[in-house]
């Protein structure tokens, strides 16, 4: 057991630190459309600087960075408060995707835009009737003269107005069972059988979409990993999505938490024995968070693959986030419940973190079954 | 970075864990507590191993490794609810070894480290003069929090208590005098906190395995319970109480020996998720077996009760949380 970097990881956070400290853009600005500007120019920046997509290997112009590397940038990127790229999910899901499974063309004419976000990507996965069971989803992809229309509603997709593509799972055979007769496309987002509107959340501002498909095309040669292997090209970037993630969503959660407890303590709240309590309980179960992502990332290395560990941390992080809200909901009063306020923003946006990325229910089911091994219900 | 354990570790733990599978299955557990008496075969098994000096400088007649073996050992006897007095022994090796002077170490280590003239320490909670495995000791520290001191076993009064633990013996101790600790006391306790914290997360691994294994097995409604999420759900509960345990435990242990200013702050969240998830993971198992958990010949309880005296020993969770809260800049 040794927690400490090696020299040669040391080196790695010192460049990444002093890159950031010099190069952070600081903080967001205010509106949907200024911080999707921002964040662009922002993806740019650490694109021309080699920092766009650091987990891709170096002859798709990533930087092929180790695991250990990966949870480095993202702890630094937390810890200095920088912004999110832009094309988080293109680099995140759809790249590692078509790396995976794309062909040469493909991978000749997606990934470097990408990488610049000269190219927006955006995720057609949940439905309206479709949430936690996705393989149920509704939407058809139907051949038509050697290409395909697409009809059908996707919801929850972030950025799906300022998207160039759409990873876009569709049914193309009505009659296999619901895992295999799906298909996965990138989609042109810019035509007219593509309809995009905002979906306003309990917050009141819109961060997601949904998205009409009616008759929409896809190009055959935009099909990935063959006809009816959608779920199995999908299922392997989900269980990507989150490697790495949890010792950096630590990081931010410590962040909030020092940041209440300056609250707090500006306030005279510190001697009281049931903030006090609370707080320790936060405190404890951040450091849980950080440590469980190390003994998973340190997993992940010996085997291979993501474990089902990235279950817990999710779910670890939604509940962190939640109590840390009511919490200073509770120290500020009134204060935290005005609209607009920083504090009543973050209350009500972290109830949708047991929802968004697999809910909670969802993740102790993929605990039970998968890590102890008891059966399905199903 | 590497959170794993090592080859030898590994090897440490898979001994521990064959060998008490052996020697000290629960029905060997039910045996000694309900006769509360330790077997002593078992305890001189894990002196012939050399466990108790496994945290002990080699001068010292230990093994000279750290804090990281003793936690493994610790969890392993945890898991196995083994009845022995190896934890109170370990415990007293490392308040001594942090707090006393030369001299004592010279006098009282060698014994501990191979069982012959053991250790114990008071606790630290509500019953300051509470002690386990006081009775045959050769030392005891007495007020660790106050006035810390040794007495030499033959010196003190020591008289037994019964607690709902019957696998470990328990003592109030008093003793009029005796040599003061003048060392660091607190890092002490702290490091014991640890190892404490180990055999509280072995405890609720027991636990959650017997309620899992149940859950798989145990049919009604036609279909076995754990494919209900009310019980899977429960169950994973346990193991994310478990694992957050032991994940803190772990860096803890790792601390001592690597980062010892990181210390104070790991070992205090350490014995303060551990000693929350044992009581809890224990209690989820009962409720998860139902009526067969609540039966004395259900050996569930064992562990349960267990938990719950550990949980308290060396401070509860909301005294170590107390801890938490200042070193967290909480004015």
């Amino acid at each position: 057991m040794d927690l400490t970097l090696t020299q040669a990881e040391e080196a790695f956070r010192d460049q990444v630190r002093s890159w950031l400290g010099e190069n952070n853009p600081g903080p967001e600005p205010e509106g949907e459309e200024a911080k999707f500007l921002f964040r662009r120019d922002w993806q740019q920046k650490m694109h021309e600087a080699g920092w766009a997509g650091i987990s891709w290997p170096k002859e798709y112009g990533g930087r092929g960075a180790s695991l250990i590397e990966q949870a480095i940038f993202s702890e630094e990127m937390a810890r200095q408060k920088a912004p999110a790229p832009a094309n988080v999910l293109g680099l995140v899901m759809g790249g590692p995707v078509v790396i995976a499974h794309g062909t040469e063309d493909q991978k000749e004419r997606f990934l470097e835009p990408i990488l610049s976000a000269a190219e927006i990507w955006c995720q057609g996965f949940s439905e309206p009737e479709s949430g936690s069971d996705l393989a149920s989803l509704k939407t058809k992809a139907v051949r038509e003269n050697g290409s395909w229309r697409v009809s059908g509603q996707k919801v929850w997709t972030t950025y799906a107005h300022e998207a160039k593509w759409c990873m876009l799972l569709a049914r193309t055979d009505t009659d296999a069972p619901k895992h295999k007769g799906l298909t996965y496309f990138i989609c042109d987002m810019e035509q007219d059988g593509v309809e995009v509107r905002p979906l306003r959340q309990i917050t009141g501002e819109a961060e997601f979409n949904e998205i009409f498909f009616e008759g929409a095309h896809v190009e055959d040669e935009n099909l990935v990993g063959g006809e009816g292997n959608g779920w199995m090209v999908a299922i392997t970037t989900l269980m990507h999505e989150r490697a790495g993630l949890g010792a950096a969503s630590a990081i931010s959660v410590r962040r909030d938490l020092d940041e209440l407890i300056e609250v707090i303590n500006e306030r005279g709240l510190g001697e009281d024995p049931v903030i006090r309590q609370r707080i320790a309980e936060l405190k404890i179960g951040v450091e849980a968070l950080r440590l469980g992502s190390l003994r998973a990332l340190t997993q992940q290395m010996k085997v291979g693959i993501p474990g089902p560990e990235g279950s817990i941390a999710k779910w670890e992080w939604a509940m962190l986030n939640q109590k840390l809200t009511e919490l200073a909901a509770d120290v500020l009063g009134p204060e935290a419940l005005r609209p607009g306020t920083e504090w009543s923003y973050r209350l009500l946006r972290s109830r949708a973190n047991s929802i968004e990325g697999g809910t909670t229910d969802v993740m102790k089911n993929i605990v039970a079954e998968r890590v102890l091994g008891l059966p399905r219900l199903r | 970075m590497d959170f794993g354990f090592t080859d030898e570790q590994n090897a440490i733990k898979e001994t521990a864990r064959e060998m008490l599978a052996k020697r000290s299955p629960l029905s060997a557990v039910r045996e000694a507590a309900e006769s509360r008496t330790y077997p002593d075969a078992l305890w001189s098994e894990i002196r012939d191993l050399g466990w108790p000096g496994i945290a002990i400088d080699e001068e010292h007649g230990g093994q000279g490794l750290g804090l990281v073996e003793l936690v493994i050992l610790a969890e392993e006897l945890g898991y196995a609810c083994a009845p022995t007095p190896f934890l109170s022994n370990a415990i007293a090796g490392l308040v001594i070894d942090s707090a006393a002077s030369d001299a004592q170490r010279d006098r009282w280590l060698p014994g501990i480290a191979s069982g012959e003239g053991r250790g114990s320490i008071a606790g630290t909670g509500d019953e300051p003069g509470l002690v386990p495995d006081a009775e045959g000791a050769a030392v005891i520290g007495l007020d660790p929090m106050t006035e810390p001191r040794l007495v030499e076993g033959s010196a003190a009064k020591i008289e037994p208590v019964e607690l709902i633990d019957a696998t470990r013996e328990y003592a109030r101790v008093s003793a009029a005098a005796g040599e003061p600790l003048d060392g660091d006391v607190a890092r002490g306790l702290q490091l014991g906190a640890v190892a404490l914290s180990a055999e509280l997360v072995g405890l609720a691994q027991r636990a959650m395995n017997l309620a899992v294994d149940y859950a798989k097995e145990r049919q009604q409604f036609g279909r076995p319970i754990g494919a209900y999420q009310a019980v899977s759900h429960r169950c994973a509960g346990m193991l994310y109480d478990t694992e957050e345990a032991r994940s803190l435990t772990y860096y803890a242990a790792w601390c001592a020996g690597a980062e010892p200013q990181s210390l104070p702050l790991a070992a205090h969240m350490a014995k303060a998720r551990a000693s929350d998830a044992a009581w809890r993971v224990t209690n989820d198992a009962l409720q998860v077996l139902g009526g067969i958990g609540f039966t004395w010949e259900h050996d569930l309880h064992f562990l349960l009760k267990r938990a719950k005296v550990g949980s308290e020993l060396l401070g509860d969770a909301r005294m170590h949380r107390e801890q938490v809260a200042s070193l967290a800049g909480l004015a």
